[in-house]
């Protein structure tokens, strides 16, 4: 692959959308749909959590397995937190990335010594270890997890109304959006990249490739960290559940639906996916089988993803 | 006799039951071309992954530019000043020719740190226009848009070398430059080894030997793992030994 460039219309379109996110939650109240709110704040956290795993993998070239386990841990840090009597979200969420990126600190630091399915196992075992320990946590609520009594405030604002909780959310994405965006094209994303294209040569040239791997993988964890905590303020809970490697293999389909290694990759599939969800369920109850036909459809005719087929994001020249 | 700028003693290392290298020592001194030959299959890359830090030896020791090596990474026997090519060539095919060299670039020392989030590499001019040079210097210059993987075969082997180049090594390790390039590419390389010849010590590994006897201050002969002689092209062409061993059919 070639190192990632925007195309020129990604930022007016881009621009556009937030815009139309921005008039979402009056445009949903104006038609009666409120309802919807709620279900597009958890679009907009698992589009965060999937860009956040874009990082390390398709910017990376890191294949892990257990990238929910950092949005769990986000999670859990903000319902402890409030348990603890912090409900402040300017705590409780630095602090829940700084603990999701310790621990993805601590994951990287040993798996990142492996290549190939070995790094996928460690990824995975890793995540599943930290999904038994919260499981048989009982203070924090073992399997049944650990609600929150309401939500936090952000700043002294309430985050309890939908509203505020969605606006919360896209000010995250959009922080973590505007962030990658400039990253790939920084040093240290189109070192990173190029580590993804060929480590040895990296090496040979005088990088410290596991360094730049693991500063990538941590801040993909701390992102995902964030997106967790937002994600306990949605639903009241941090649950178990969201360590599981299930919901590190919906994040991975999430980034390959929309594109392994494009800025909006991870946000154009939690779309997607999402989405298609939200309207199967009310269907039927066996919509996995559609996810199986769809992803087989998105490997057969776009296999680079959705968002590679909207223009040239890639290019093989140097502007 | 001048210092050297690369030590190895005694050298050893087996893959399994083949004892790719034995008790090697070999020195390059600074400033000088030396030539490691022998036949197929005689240890030549291995030696080489080994001086590089690719492998890590069963004992023996490397002393590069006065330290010890032995236990350092590639990464870091790099920042200390050595670069290496590839018997196959070793690039970035899905990136520009100019993106491949201006990485290399970026990677040195006095580059600054590549741990910067935020500002656009477009914006570094100094990065490109250095890379241009290194391109220029190859013959690449109107190269340099073009994916590298794109490039003819000789074009490639010239772009790893911009590349190697453009870490400013004080050692160069050449492993078969010449593998695979046509004759018109092969010349082009020569020339070019011999200017840079001027200034970096270079340690070459190469099987054509008209290459080899017109570039070489001084030749090792490197045999089933066991080097057998170290010396001048006089020497070596005369040396009973490497007429017997190898070069016997060749001269
Ligand atoms: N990674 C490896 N594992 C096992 N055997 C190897 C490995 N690398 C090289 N060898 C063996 O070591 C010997 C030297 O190989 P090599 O260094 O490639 O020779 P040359 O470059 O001189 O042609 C050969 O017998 C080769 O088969
Ligand atoms: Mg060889």
């Amino acid at each position: 692959m070639a190192l990632y460039r925007a195309a020129p219309w990604q930022k007016p379109l881009s621009l556009a959308l937030l815009l139309a996110a921005l008039a979402l939650p009056t445009a949903l109240s104006a038609l009666d749909q409120a309802f919807y709110i709620g279900f597009a704040t958890r679009v907009l956290i698992f589009a965060l959590a999937a860009s956040s795993l874009n990082l390390v993998l398709g910017f990376g070239g890191m294949v892990s397995l257990g990238h929910a386990a950092f949005l769990g841990a986000g999670a859990y840090v903000a319902a402890i937190c409030q348990q603890a009597g912090i409900n402040e979200a300017l705590i409780a969420f630095p602090l829940a990335m700084s603990v999701a990126g310790l621990f993805a600190l601590v994951v990287g630091a040993v798996s990142l010594r492996t290549r190939g399915v070995y790094f996928i196992m460690i990824t995975l075992a890793f995540a599943q270890m930290a999904y038994y320990l919260f499981v048989s946590a009982r203070s924090w609520g073992g399997d049944d997890g650990l609600p929150l009594n309401g939500r936090m405030t952000l700043g002294g604002l309430p985050l309890a109304s939908d509203d505020a909780l969605f606006y919360a959310a896209l000010l995250a994405l959009v922080a973590a959006m505007a962030l990658f965006g400039r990253l790939v094209d920084a040093r240290f994303g189109r070192v990173l990249q190029a580590i993804r294209e060929n480590e040895t040569r990296m090496e040979a040239l005088g990088y410290p490739v596991f360094r730049f791997r693991l500063v990538a993988f941590v801040l993909g964890g701390m992102v995902a960290g964030l997106a967790g905590a937002l994600l306990a303020n949605l639903t009241g809970l941090a649950s178990p559940n969201l360590l599981q490697w299930t919901q590190s293999g919906t994040l991975l389909v999430m980034v390959i639906i929309g594109g392994v290694g494009y800025l909006y990759g991870g946000v154009v599939g939690a779309v997607i996916l999402l989405m298609l969800e939200e309207t199967l369920v009310g269907f039927t109850a066996h919509w996995h089988i559609v996810l199986g036909l769809l992803l087989l459809a998105v490997v057969l005719f776009a296999p680079r993803g959705v968002a590679a087929l909207f223009g040239p994001a890639r290019s093989d020249e140097h502007g | 006799m001048a210092e050297a700028l690369l030590e190895v003693s005694r050298l050893s290392r087996r893959f399994g039951a083949v004892d790719a290298l034995k008790e090697v020592d070999f020195n390059v001194t600074a400033g000088e071309v030396h030539a490691l030959i022998g036949p197929n299959g005689a240890g030549k890359t291995t030696f080489i992954h080994h001086v590089s830090g690719a492998l890590q030896p069963d004992s023996g020791r490397i002393r590069f530019a006065g330290h010890d090596v032995t236990a350092l990474s590639m990464h870091r026997r790099v920042s200390a000043g050595m670069a290496r090519s590839y018997q196959i060539t070793n690039i970035f095919p899905g990136l520009s020719a100019l993106d491949n060299v201006a990485l290399a670039v970026q990677g040195r020392n006095d580059a600054g740190s590549s741990f910067r989030f935020w500002r656009p590499v477009g914006r570094e001019a100094a990065l490109f226009d250095e890379a241009k040079g290194y391109l220029e210097q190859v013959g690449l210059q109107d190269k340099g848009g073009a994916a590298a993987g794109m490039l003819s075969h000789g074009e490639q082997r010239a772009l790893e070398l911009a590349m190697v180049l453009a870490t400013r090594p004080k050692l160069l390790l050449l492993d078969e430059p010449m593998a695979g390039t046509g004759p018109e590419e092969s010349a082009r390389m020569v020339e070019l080894i011999e200017q840079l010849a001027r200034r970096v010590t270079i340690l070459l590994v190469e099987h054509d030997m008209a290459a080899v006897f017109r570039l070489a201050d001084r030749i090792s002969v490197l045999v089933n793992g066991q080097l057998i002689c170290t010396g001048t092209p006089d020497e070596v062409r005369n040396d009973a030994a490497v007429r017997r061993a190898y070069l016997g059919d060749h001269l």
